[in-house]
């Protein structure tokens, strides 16, 4: 047992069902108790997302308990089919419903004979994979079963594309930043003269995946998700792939060097130079702005990386190679590829933190005592309480951290972004010191006060004490509406009595 | 013939009991603010954290006062003692926190492993010193606001006795009375005599602290006196309870305790809607009193004052229809509010219905369609989602009460959706609270008509028929 407050991955079903509800028509089917279910109400208010999400849960409750599912998993699966239709059903445990040892394997294998569309029994452990593990087991399972049904049935596309394409694996649903990251990503590839096969698993049908082995390579942008299945891909097809993620300058640069060189093997001639040292110098601002007197100011500043692999190495990268920036720790919470983060930062910063748990990296962060923060929500709170700014930068994150507007971290876009959020973290945090050095903007007393912020009313012990429980932010006007009130009808004292009668009759 | 009997009595229906709602461990993020000495240690697994890290939002960073005992492979499989882990985890939280009560929320899995929490609770009480109470909220038995429930009836063992004579304990409390010195004999009897002679009445049911005050203020003025409230404060302060006491549920999901209260306590149940709008406090004062022999004073003007200070908002819905899908077990008594208001209401769906312990609130149901000249809402039991959204579909009721999963994709098809929880997070019970309510009823009635000129209503693409 461990005594937690908060964890940095979810469970492995929130991983398997991040994958499900990318997909376009798939729908996931978890097999979980009442309350579970609580992955939609995530994606309707993060995502904001306008359609249904296609989870649903086959209850377990106290009869299942006793007897087993028997019929209720396959029916729940067969009448999902006939509803809505689903190329795809993926069944799913929870980490509860894992404990009762059901065959699901059967259920899907007995669901599938009735189904119209496919059914999938979601591989993974409950006990041993977390959110992240688990999505990228499920994606690749998913592709695996559909190549392998298309080479059954003597379905297999063959050969390449025209021309060089690309498939972009590992954008999906409640990813950091992952819809503006595919965008800007499927713009790279254009002017790159590289087209886009296909881009998995946000947005794709699964009919499509049969057209995989197409593409001249794949591009996994993230770490966590997708590259379990570009290795799938290599071996069984021979497709190449690239994995460096093309976040900040210098690695958007590898990564297209990379790309150019994956190519040319396969017949083309091309050459990225010009374009990378173009988008450098003079279309991206990062460089300029590493270069510019506002950049000088950072040198030197002390700064703590804290996230999900992928954005704690890139961040950390970024802030040591492209700006001068003294990180003084680096950590990720991916305990399970720890070796890779490890590798990565090493040499841009003084200490490497592995851990899953938000009290040592709250710990690590009071005892350095940086100048700025850049973690998931949860340095966020810890920045706060240590008047420290904080810069999001991977997920567990807020509906804020789901922008409308465009806010891509890859790509050339994102180097700019990414630069602002730096900036803007580090200057607020010296606006906030010079303030209190000069003791705040307004030195001068604030000689009239607003309406009746001195009062000639009479609180009574009681209303004072229930006025104070009123939350501080709207206690003032409660305070006003009330006063205002008691004038009004001539009351000098203002009781409990007072109170209520103001709420009953002006809202107060 | 039948359809006339269908429309003046109450018809209940049972569906698959595929909807979505809260776990009912959410209980802890409300229940660990109201009771201030208290500590809330969920044990379950990450599915249960991730949930309630997700749910409770930004108060996860305020330091809460509650934990998960996170369950790994070797507890799933007895590898691990379960009385030596949680006494290294309780220990762990007595000395960090120091609180008077610890209470532990049984979860599916420990359900499923059939962890003995009941048992090992007073063991492990007695050995590290604070008091335990067990509750098991989980999502294979309740929903949502029923884990108050649970916890509330685990509590209700907990509440003490008083000394037996009534001069014995005067006696006792000779230091009391020396405190009390000084204090002049008419405050504390003139205080006294603003009360009627009744037997003590004990509330049950968890409000925040302004809604108790103001519930107790409503009481105070017809004589009546409550002489302790579960919970309370803190642990500390939990109220006496003995034989014969009068016990009254403040809202609609506490039947365990009610049961709890009545078999296991010996009290007096006093049946009654809960006071949640206008009517519904009426009603539950009325009640009360009638049960004391006590004439009820001015509670008709008072009704009719409310009401007419919210005119305002009722403007806004009369006529209109509401559909509950029903996950927080307030429908019924929102319903019969919202139909005074002059509401239709198609469907109430509910996750669970307790005849016997909302049967006042279900008669005042009824009454209040036949006397508003309405037909009676169906009630739906262990809705099923699916099968809800193609009677929206059907009905297009102007407002759609429901949880947040179906919230935006509602609202993206054109259909005014309240979030249901905030209901359950807002203030509502009481004379004062009644346009709460309405401000939450009506909010996406007044935004979308701040919007109407607009012609944003379908935000989705026609699906493509079959």
């Amino acid at each position: 047992m461990k005594l937690a407050y908060w964890m940095y991955a979810g469970p492995a079903h929130i991983g398997t069902l991040r994958i499900a509800s990318s997909f376009k028509n798939v729908h996931a089917i978890m097999h979980a108790p009442l309350g579970d279910d609580y992955f939609n109400v995530m994606r309707s208010m993060l995502e904001r997302e306008r359609d249904f999400t296609p989870v649903t849960a086959s209850i377990v409750d106290r009869n299942v308990l006793a007897r087993g599912s028997q019929e209720k998993v396959v029916n729940n699966i067969v009448r999902k089919d006939g509803e809505e239709r689903p190329d795809l059903i993926v069944l799913t445990p929870t980490c509860t419903s894992s404990i009762l040892q059901e065959d699901l394997a059967n259920f899907v294998e007995r669901a599938q004979m009735d189904a119209q569309g496919d059914v999938l029994l979601a591989d993974v452990n409950h006990y041993r994979y977390n959110e992240l593990q688990a999505a990228d087991r499920t994606l690749h399972q998913i592709v695996k079963f559909y190549l392998e049904k298309a080479r059954k049935k003597e379905q297999l596309p063959q050969g390449k594309t025209e021309n060089p394409s690309v498939n972009i694996i590992g954008i999906s649903t409640l990813g950091f930043h992952n819809q503006h990251d595919c965008r800007e990503l499927k713009q790279l590839m254009k002017d790159l003269g590289i087209e886009v096969n296909e881009v998995i698993p946000d947005g794709a049908s699964v009919h499509n995946l049969k057209n995989l082995p197409k593409a001249w390579f794949n591009l996994v942008p993230y770490r966590e998700l997708g590259l379990t299945t570009a290795q799938y891909l290599e071996e069984e097809f021979n497709l190449p792939y690239v994995d460096i993620t093309p976040m900040g300058v210098v690695e958007t640069a590898r990564c297209i060097r990379k790309i150019q060189q994956i190519i040319n093997e396969q017949g083309t001639n091309v050459d990225y130079e010009e374009y990378i040292n173009n988008q450098t110098l003079y279309v991206s601002q990062a460089a300029w702005f590493s270069r510019s007197i506002d950049c000088q100011n950072l040198t030197g500043k002390k700064a703590v990386v804290f996230g999900d692999n992928t954005h704690a190495a890139a961040i950390t990268k970024i802030l040591a190679r492209e700006m001068g920036i003294h990180v003084v720790l680096a950590g990720t919470y991916c305990k399970y590829d720890a070796d890779w983060f490890k590798e990565q930062v090493s040499e841009y910063c003084d200490e490497v933190l592995i851990s899953d748990d938000n009290g040592e990296i709250g710990d690590a962060i009071a005892r350095i005592e940086p100048s700025a923060i850049f973690g998931t929500q949860m340095e966020r709170h810890v920045g706060k309480r240590l008047d420290i700014p904080c810069g999001v930068i991977a997920a567990p994150i807020h509906i804020q951290n789901f922008p409308i507007g465009y806010k891509p971290f890859c790509g050339y876009e994102g180097t700019n972004q990414i630069a602002d959020l730096v900036y803007n973290s580090f200057t607020l945090g010296m606006e906030d010191h010079l303030l209190e050095i000069f003791g705040g903007h307004d030195t001068k007393e604030v000689i009239t006060k607003g309406i009746s912020a001195d009062s000639d009313l009479n609180w009574n012990k009681e209303a004072q004490a229930e006025l104070n429980k009123v939350p501080g932010f709207v206690r003032g006007k409660v305070k006003r509406n009330t006063e205002k009130f008691a004038r009004e009808r001539g009351f000098s004292e203002i009781s409990l009595e007072v109170m209520y009668a103001a709420k009953e009759a002006v809202g107060a | 013939m039948t359809l006339a009997q269908e429309s003046t009595s109450l018809q209940f229906e049972c569906e698959t009991g595929n909807y979505h709602t809260f776990c009912p461990i959410s209980c802890v993020a409300w229940l660990y603010q109201k009771i201030e000495d208290s500590f809330f240690l969920v044990i379950g697994t990450k599915t249960c954290g991730y949930f309630l890290q997700n749910a409770m939002g930004v108060m996860i960073f305020a330091e809460p006062r509650y934990a998960m005992a996170e369950l790994e492979e070797g507890d799933i499989s007895a590898q691990l003692k379960d009385y030596e882990e949680l006494k290294r985890l309780c220990l762990q939280i007595k000395r960090d926190r120091n609180p008077s009560v610890i209470v532990w929320i049984g979860t599916c899995t420990t359900e499923i492993i059939k962890m003995d929490l009941e048992g090992l609770a007073p063991k492990l009480e007695s050995e590290i010193g604070i008091p335990i109470v067990t509750a098991r909220a989980n999502g294979l038995d309740y929903a949502f606001t029923q884990g108050e429930d649970t916890v509330l009836a685990a509590m209700a063992h907990k509440c003490p006795k008083s000394v037996k004579e009534e001069e014995e304990k005067e006696e006792r409390n000779a230091i009391h009375k020396l405190l009390n010195f000084g204090r002049k004999k008419e405050d504390i009897s003139q205080e006294e005599s603003e009360y009627k002679e009744h037997p003590p009445l004990v509330l049950f049911g968890s409000l925040p602290d302004p809604v108790v005050t103001n519930l107790t203020l409503e009481l105070k003025k017809q004589g009546v006196k409550i002489s302790g409230w579960l919970p309370s404060k803190r642990y500390t302060e939990l109220p006496v309870i003995d034989e014969g006491y009068y016990v009254s549920g403040v809202n609609p999901f506490l039947s365990r305790t009610a049961t709890t209260l009545m078999r296991r306590r010996k009290c007096k149940l006093i049946g009654a809607p809960f006071p949640i709008g206008p009517d519904g406090t009426r009603a539950w004062i009325e009640k009360i009193c009638s049960v004391f022999n006590i004439e009820p004073q001015g509670l008709e003007e008072r009704e009719a004052k409310i009401w007419e200070s919210l005119e305002e908002y009722i403007k806004l819905i009369r006529g209109k229809s509401v559909f509950f899908m029903g996950d927080n077990l307030l429908e019924i008594s929102l319903a019969r509010f919202l139909i005074r208001c002059g509401m239709t209401c198609p469907e109430i769906g509910i996750p669970y219905m307790d005849k016997r312990y909302q049967k006042a609130e279900l008669d005042f149901l009824e009454k209040t369609c036949n006397e508003m000249g309405v037909p009676v809402p169906k009630i739906v039991e262990k809705p099923d989602n699916y099968n809800q959204i193609q009677r929206i579909y059907e009905l297009k009721p102007d407002l759609v009460i429901t949880g947040m999963a179906h919230a935006n994709p509602l609202e993206a098809r054109g259909i005014n959706t309240k979030w249901s929880v905030e209901f359950t997070f807002a203030q509502i019970h009481g004379f004062t609270n009644a346009r709460d309510i309405l401000e939450l009823a009506t909010r996406p009635l007044r935004r979308n008509n701040n919007l109407k000129e607009l012609g944003w209503e379908k935000l989705v693409k026609e699906e493509a028929k079959i």
